[in-house]
């Protein structure tokens, strides 16, 4: 019973949270610097990690995929495998997970020392509200990143595949084939639900962080505990999400 | 501080401030099981300078944040101007700033930027009249060569003074200060006195003050309250104080230091006697 307190409270907590940080949305423009900052640490600093895993996956699925459809004699359909499991759900899902360990981790980090060392109660006492200028920046930043970082993501695992299905000798597909099934079965539909889904998970990954760092009480420890906390609500979210986004766009 | 003390121009606000006044009734506060505050009631008055006193744990700061509109009371009521401090429009109608005792500086902003965070959100004055204004209360307080620096550059003593010339900046009508004079110089603590003072004297701004600095309580204060176990004990102005034969507050005001028969001897005989 406790237990189901302490969610329901914590829904309650972060849709208020949600709900205060909209009402500030007419503030964002002069609120320009904190954005391009936010863009920054979300999407820049992330990039690169992002374009690594990513292309990794690719490969992996190229590799699974070759050795599971050689002796089918289906290979040439690598391309397309590689091409719709990326768009539609690895590169979102994989994209969301490394955002909630990365950038959902450092929020929570930040936010929550900032609290634990009173700067959120001195930001209220000069009536400057910290969902206005500590949330509002995080939440548009990540919508307008998101996208960015999956199509690096799809582009990066596409071409991990396609160096896989050439130089891996039981797969041994050229680039044009492998890329000429891709672009047949995937379709810009595909790419566009993935964003979506990124979207969704990237908003309530930032959302769920900030929200977790404001109500941190304590010391050092309790930061660690709540950093913990965030990350872990943060993956459990994506993926419970995850099915029912699933659901709502195919 | 010749700036300081102008009549003709001031330092901190550019016109007169109007001071207001602050009313906690009945004000108890529990975290827990554990009461902190105990059915507190007092006025102070505009433009009145208010002491809390007490030894440590007794809730001053509790009280304080209370003042601040940062905690909710379990039962009666603090009232800001009439206004409970705790909502947004009450702070859009009163300005009101507390200068934390660990100084709550943001650590990623400069000294400059901490203290032009608040005219630049509120978007009070332009960029010059902000310069101005920053560069004035960091030289009040001695910090204008600590302009550029970040907070974790700086001693205990300059955070300190950089949080009191950001609540300044803010044009305060009820200042609240948490053991300003703590980890300061005797001389820095004086000058310190000697602001929340001239702020009194010049601009009726309203101040309470928690603090252990005795010398600071019996010099500036309007009166002085003393805070012991939750409960406010005394009330009164200062001279009430000094001839006050109430033997806890004779022994929190003067402690006598006596070799012979040490306090914590005296507590480990009276654990033990009641043990047996």
């Amino acid at each position: 019973m406790k237990q189901i307190n302490s969610i329901l409270e914590g829904v309650g907590s972060v849709v208020q949270l949600l709900v205060r940080s909209l009402s500030y949305a007419g503030t964002l423009p002069r609120q320009f610097a904190r954005f391009i900052e936010q863009c920054y640490l979300i999407g820049y600093t992330t990039l690169p990690i992002v374009a690594i895993l990513s292309f990794f996956i690719g490969t992996v699925l190229a590799l699974e995929a070759g050795y599971a459809m050689s002796d089918l004699g289906a290979k040439e359909f690598i391309g397309s495998l590689v091409g719709l499991s990326m768009a539609r759900e690895l590169g979102p899902m994989m994209t969301s997970v490394l955002l909630a360990g990365r950038v959902g981790s450092a929020i929570t980090a930040e936010l929550a020392s900032m609290k634990v060392y009173q700067e959120i109660d001195a930001l209220v006492t000069m009536n400057i509200p910290p969902a206005r200028m500590l949330v509002l920046p995080r939440l548009a930043a990540v919508l307008v990143m998101m996208p960015v970082l999956i199509v690096i993501a799809n582009i990066c695992g596409w071409f991990g595949g396609s160096v896989v299905a050439k130089y891996v000798s039981y797969v041994g597909i050229g680039p044009e084939a492998y890329f000429a099934a891709l672009r047949h079965y995937t379709k810009f539909k595909d790419v566009v639900n993935g964003m979506e889904k990124a979207e969704v998970f990237g908003f309530v990954v930032v959302l769920v962080c900030c929200d977790i760092g404001l109500n941190t009480r304590g010391g050092p420890r309790e930061i660690g505990a709540a950093v913990t906390r965030a990350v872990v609500t943060s993956l459990i979210l994506i993926l419970v999400l995850d099915y029912f986004v699933t659901k709502i766009l195919l | 501080m010749p700036d300081l003390c102008s009549k003709t121009r001031n330092p901190f606000t550019g016109v007169e401030a109007n001071a207001v006044g602050v009313k906690v009734n009945d004000l108890s506060k529990k975290f827990g099981d554990m009461v902190v505050l105990r059915k507190i009631s007092f006025e102070v008055e505009p433009g009145e300078i208010f002491v809390i006193m007490g030894p440590s744990g007794s809730g001053k700061s509790v009280l304080l944040r209370h003042i601040a509109g940062l905690e909710t009371p379990t039962s009666g009521t603090v009232t800001v101007d009439g206004l409970d401090p705790s909502l947004a429009e009450t702070r859009n109608r009163v300005r009101l700033a507390l200068v934390f005792q660990s100084g709550a500086l943001f650590n990623s902003l400069n000294v400059y930027d901490n203290l032009a965070l608040y005219p630049r959100e509120h978007r009070s004055m332009d960029a010059k009249a902000i310069r101005e204004r920053v560069m004035h209360a960091l030289k009040i307080l001695s910090v204008e060569d600590a302009a550029l620096k970040f907070p974790s550059e700086l001693s205990g003593g300059m955070k300190k003074r950089v949080s009191i010339a950001r609540a300044l900046v803010m044009e305060p009508q009820l200042l609240l200060y948490d053991e300003p004079t703590s980890e300061l110089d005797p001389v820095m603590g004086a000058t310190i006195s000697e602001i929340i003072a001239t702020l009194k004297q010049e601009y009726s701004v309203t101040s309470v003050v928690v603090t252990h600095d005795r010398s600071l309580a019996l010099t500036i204060s309007n009166r002085v309250g003393i805070l012991m176990a939750g409960r406010l004990v005394t009330l009164g102005p200062p001279d009430d104080l000094k001839k006050s034969t109430d033997p806890r507050i004779v022994d929190f005001l003067n402690p006598k230091i006596d070799i012979e028969h040490p306090r914590f001897k005296a507590f480990e005989t009276k654990e033990t006697e009641e043990v047996s």
